[in-house]
C-alpha cells in the first residue's frame, strides 16, 4: 500500500536500483495478435528452456502487451541490445536461447528483413516501421508486462497522479490539459479540457468519468491494445480527471469482443486497488475514486456517449437528443465526463512533461500525436503512431512500407463507417482533424485502411452502409429509412441494376440524413458514399452506364476466365470449385462455363499458376 | 414423479440465476451483466430465464425482452457447441472474408446466425475482433484461424468434423 508520494517515489526508487540495466531479458508479445499466433506456446517454452538451463538470475523473460508490428508476430525482443525477432515459433527457442542469450549471436533468419533495401535489421529502433514513428501514448507498449502494475511504477507510472494531487490545484490541472491543445482521441476531436471545465463547473455533488474503451469501429484496435498493453496508463489517466472534475466513480465501458483487454483492466484495477491508487483517502490527500468496469453488450451505437450512459444504465443503448449534454446531465442525470481511452492515457504524459511539451508536436490545431490501426492493402499492418500533421504519404509507405505485391494505391480510408476515403491524388494530405474533415473524411478513432486498384469504392460504400443499416438503433427515421434506402440502391449499382438517376438520388439522401439524423450514428452514415461520389465518379458511372467494374470486384459485373497462355491443366481448380463449372482434361486447358459459375473465386485461390484472372 | 422431477431441476436452475443475481446485489442496473453471465451459462438466454430475472429485478418483461434482443452478445436460441465465428470488418472484408464465410455456410449448409439441426455447429459473423493484422480472420471457439481463404477454411472446417466423429 502506497500511502504518499513519497513513498511511491521510494518504490520506484527501490524498483530502478533492483533492475540492473544489463541484465538479458526475453520480452514476449502476449496481445491478441500474437497470442492468435501461438505466441503464448513461445513464452511457455522460453520459461522451461530457461528453467532447464538453469539461466533464471541471468535472463528474465517476461510478457508484454503489443509491439504493434501485428503483421510479424509473434513478435519477442531480448534486451538489454533489443534484438528483434518475428514470426517466432516454438521450435525456434532452442536455437534462441542457446545462440543469442547464451553466445551473443543472432539467429538470422528470425531477423526482420527491410523491403526495400533488403538488409536485415538487428535491434527494434532499427526497424523502420518503428524508426518512422513517435510513439507516446503507445511508448511503454511492448515494454512493461501488463499484468504487472511494478513494471508501470518503475517506468515512472503513477508520479503523474503524484504530482497532480501533490502540486496542482484541479484548476491548474484543467488549465494544462487546455494549454496542451489535447483534442478527444475517440472521434470527433473535442478539446479535452474544455469538456472537463464544464464538467467541473456542472452543479451537482456528485459526478462521473467514464472511459470509452467501446472501439466500434471494424478496422481499429488501437484502444484494444492499449487496453491490453498498458492499462494503468488509462486508469493513472482516469483518476487525474477524476481529481480534477471532482468525481468519486468512473466506469471503462469496454467491447465484449476483447476479453483480453477486459481482463488486464481488471487485474490493473485490482493492484491499483491494493496499491492506493485507487479507493479512500488517494495518497493521504482525502479523494476517494474507485473504477468500474462494464462490459459493453455489441452494439456500435454504444460507443455514442448519451447511449453509453443508457447502456451502463442497463438500458437499451438508444441515444437521446443533443440539446442535453452528457457532461451536465449523463449518467443517472449527474454531470459525466466521457473520454476515449487514449485521450485518457495522454493525461500523465501532459501533467508530467507540461502542456508546453505536449503542445510542440503537432499542427495548428491538433497537437500530439495520432494513433492508427494502419490495415487494408499495406505491407505493414499494425498499430502506429505518429505527430500530427504527418503527410498520409509517409505514413503509408515509409512506415507501412508500401503496398503489397507492387499494386497501386488507390485511396485511404479514415473514421470508420462514419469517415470517407481519401483519393491517391492527395495523399500529400498533411494527417490531423481539420485537415481530414477538410477532404471529406474524419480522424474518428484511429482505423486506416489502405485500398488498392483490386478495391472496388462502389463496394466500400455499399459495405459501410450494410454495416450502418445493421447498427442503426432504429429510434428516428432518417437514419433508419434513409440507410436502407441508399444501400438498396447502392446494391442495385453493384448488381448492374443501376439507373442514371440513381446518383442524383444518393446524393439527395445523403444530405437529407446528415441533416436530420439525431445522433452522430446517423449525422455520418453518408461520409463514405458521398467521398466516393466526389473522388471516384467514374467508377459509379462504369457501373451504372458500362455495367463494368473496373476493380473486378462487383460479382454480377465480372467473369472469372483461365489464361491459356498460363494454364498447365493441373486440375486443381476444377476439383474444388462447388459448382462443377469447370471442365477439362488433365494436362490440357481448362475453361470455366460463366453460366455455371457462382464467382466465389476458389478457384482462383487454389491455382498455383495464377492462371485465372477477373474480367 | 417426472413432473416433480422437473420441478426440482427448474429449482436448481433458478438457483444458480438467484446466485448471479446476489453477485450484483440485485442492482437493476446491472440487467446487462447479468444476461451476459446467463448467456455464458447456457450459451444462450432461455425464456423461462428471462421471465424470471424480469421478476426478481422487479424490471417489466419488455424491457429485459428489449435489452436481451437490443445486443449483439443475447441470443434467444440455442447454439450449436463449436461457435464458427467469421471476422467481416472492413479489414477482413477487403482481404475476402465474405467469400470465406461464404465458403462456411456451404460447407454446413447454414446460413450467418444460424445453428447445425445436431446443435454442433453455429455460425456468427463479427464486425472486427481487434486481429485486424492477421484478416481474414477466423476463430472458431477460442482457436484463431488467420489469412483465411475459402479453402483453408474448408479445409480447418473438415478437419474439426473428423475430430468430432471420434467424441
Ligand atoms: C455512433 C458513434 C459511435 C462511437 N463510437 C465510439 C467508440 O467506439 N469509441 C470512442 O471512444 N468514441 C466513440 N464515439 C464518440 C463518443 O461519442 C465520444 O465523443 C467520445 O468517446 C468522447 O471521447 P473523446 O473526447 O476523448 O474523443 C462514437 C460516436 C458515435 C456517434
Ligand atoms: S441517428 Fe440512427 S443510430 Fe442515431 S438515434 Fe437515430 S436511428 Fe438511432
Ligand atoms: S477487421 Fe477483422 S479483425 Fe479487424
Amino acid at each position: 500500500m502506497i500511502r504518499t508520494c513519497q513513498e511511491l517515489q521510494a518504490l520506484q526508487n527501490s524498483l530502478l536500483n533492483q533492475r540492473d540495466p544489463n541484465k538479458q531479458y526475453v520480452r514476449v508479445c502476449v496481445g491478441t495478435g500474437c497470442r492468435a499466433r501461438g505466441s503464448l506456446d513461445v513464452l511457455e517454452t522460453f520459461k522451461e528452456e530457461i528453467r532447464k538451463q538453469s539461466l533464471e538470475i541471468k535472463v528474465e523473460s517476461k510478457q508484454t502487451g503489443c509491439h504493434g508490428f501485428c503483421e510479424r508476430g509473434p513478435v519477442v525482443v531480448i534486451g538489454p541490445k533489443e534484438i528483434f525477432y518475428q514470426q517466432v515459433k516454438a521450435t525456434d527457442v532452442n536455437e534462441i536461447v542457446s545462440k543469442t542469450l547464451l553466445n551473443g549471436e543472432f539467429v538470422d533468419r528470425l531477423l526482420y528483413q527491410d523491403s526495400t533495401t533488403g538488409q536485415k535489421v538487428q535491434h527494434e529502433h532499427e526497424v523502420p516501421f518503428y524508426k518512422m514513428q513517435t510513439r507516446r501514448i503507445l511508448a511503454n507498449n511492448g515494454r512493461i508486462d501488463p499484468t504487472n502494475i511494478l513494471d508501470y511504477i518503475a517506468v515512472g507510472g503513477y508520479q503523474a497522479l503524484a504530482k497532480a494531487i501533490s502540486n496542482m490545484s484541479q484548476e491548474e490541472i484543467i488549465n494544462a490539459v487546455e494549454k496542451s491543445g489535447l483534442r478527444g482521441l475517440g472521434g470527433g476531436g473535442f478539446p479535452t479540457g474544455r469538456k472537463w471545465r464544464t464538467c467541473r463547473e456542472a452543479s451537482g455533488d456528485i459526478k462521473f468519468v467514464i472511459g470509452n474503451g467501446d472501439e466500434g469501429d471494424p478496422g481499429a484496435f488501437s484502444d484494444r491494445s492499449l487496453m491490453e498493453a498498458n492499462p494503468h496508463s488509462i486508469l493513472e489517466g482516469m483518476i487525474i480527471g477524476a481529481y480534477a472534475i471532482g468525481a468519486n466513480q468512473g466506469f471503462l465501458y469496454v467491447r465484449a469482443e476483447y476479453p483480453l483487454a477486459l481482463k488486464h483492466l481488471q487485474i490493473a484495477i485490482d493492484q491499483a486497488k491494493e496499491y492506493g491508487f485507487l479507493g479512500k483517502n488517494i495518497l493521504n490527500y482525502g479523494f476517494d475514486f474507485d473504477i468500474k468496469i462494464v462490459r459493453g453488450g455489441g452494439a456500435f451505437v454504444c460507443g455514442e456517449s448519451s447511449a453509453l450512459v443508457a447502456s451502463i444504465e442497463g438500458r437499451m443503448g438508444e441515444p437521446r437528443a443533443k440539446y442535453i449534454h452528457t457532461v451536465e446531465r449523463g449518467l443517472w442525470n449527474k454531470p459525466t465526463n466521457l473520454n476515449n481511452v487514449k485521450t485518457w492515457a495522454c493525461i500523465p504524459l501532459i501533467v508530467n512533461n507540461g502542456a508546453d511539451w505536449y503542445a510542440k508536436t503537432g499542427t495548428g490545431k491538433s497537437k500530439g500525436t495520432a494513433v492508427f490501426s494502419l490495415v487494408g492493402k499495406v505491407n505493414n499492418t499494425g498499430l502506429i503512431e505518429v505527430p500530427m500533421g504527418t503527410p498520409l504519404k509517409q505514413i503509408i509507405y515509409d512506415v507501412g512500407g508500401g503496398v503489397p505485391e507492387g499494386k497501386k494505391i488507390k485511396a485511404v480510408q479514415t473514421g470508420g463507417p462514419s469517415g470517407g476515403c481519401i483519393p491517391e491524388e492527395l495523399l500529400d494530405l498533411p494527417v490531423d482533424f481539420d485537415k481530414l474533415t477538410e477532404a471529406g473524411s474524419m480522424m474518428g478513432s484511429g482505423g486506416m485502411i489502405v485500398m488498392d486498384e483490386n478495391t472496388c469504392m462502389v463496394d466500400v460504400a455499399r459495405y459501410f452502409l450494410d454495416f450502418l443499416q445493421y447498427e442503426s438503433c432504429g429510434k428516428c427515421v432518417p437514419c433508419r429509412e434513409g440507410i436502407k434506402r441508399m444501400l438498396e440502391i447502392l446494391t442495385g449499382i453493384t448488381e448492374g441494376r443501376g439507373r442514371g438517376e440513381d446518383l442524383g438520388l444518393l446524393q439527395e439522401l445523403a444530405e437529407m440524413i446528415k441533416d436530420f439524423s439525431l445522433c452522430g450514428l446517423g449525422q455520418t452514415s453518408p461520409n463514405t458514399v458521398l467521398s466516393t461520389l466526389r473522388y471516384f465518379g467514374e467508377e459509379y458511372q462504369a457501373h451504372v452506364k458500362e455495367k463494368r467494374c473496373p476493380a473486378g470486384v462487383c460479382r454480377s459485373l465480372i467473369e472469372y476466365t483461365i489464361l491459356e497462355d498460363k494454364c498447365t491443366g493441373c486440375g486443381a481448380c476444377l476439383k474444388l470449385c462447388p459448382q462443377q463449372a469447370i471442365q477439362g482434361e488433365q494436362k490440357k486447358l481448362h475453361v470455366i462455363d460463366p453460366t455455371k459459375c457462382i464467382r466465389c473465386g476458389i478457384c482462383r485461390d487454389s491455382c498455383p499458376f495464377i492462371a485465372i484472372t477477373v474480367r | 414423479m417426472d413432473a416433480e422431477q422437473k420441478s426440482v431441476e427448474l429449482n436448481l436452475e433458478y438457483g444458480k440465476i438467484d446466485a448471479i443475481i446476489g453477485s450484483y446485489s440485485g442492482e437493476k442496473s446491472a440487467l446487462i451483466a447479468i444476461l451476459q453471465e446467463i448467456e455464458n451459462l447456457y450459451g444462450y438466454l432461455p425464456t423461462w430465464a428471462l421471465k424470471y430475472v424480469s421478476k426478481k429485478l422487479e424490471i417489466p418483461m419488455i424491457q429485459v425482452y428489449g435489452v436481451a434482443s437490443f445486443y449483439d452478445a443475447f441470443h434467444l436460441t440455442p447454439r450449436g457447441k463449436h461457435l464458427i465465428r467469421v471476422c467481416l470488418g472492413t479489414a477482413c472484408y477487403l482481404r475476402g472474408s465474405s467469400r470465406v464465410l461464404e465458403a462456411i455456410e456451404n460447407e454446413l449448409g447454414i446460413k450467418d446466425g444460424e445453428t447445425t439441426g445436431n446443435l454442433k455447429f453455429t455460425i456468427q459473423s463479427v464486425r472486427c475482433l481487434g486481429a485486424c493484422a492477421l484478416a481474414p480472420v477466423m476463430v472458431i471457439g477460442e482457436s484463431y484461424f488467420d489469412k483465411m481463404t475459402p479453402t483453408r477454411a474448408g479445409k480447418v472446417l473438415k478437419q474439426i468434423q473428423g475430430k468430432k466423429e471420434d467424441d
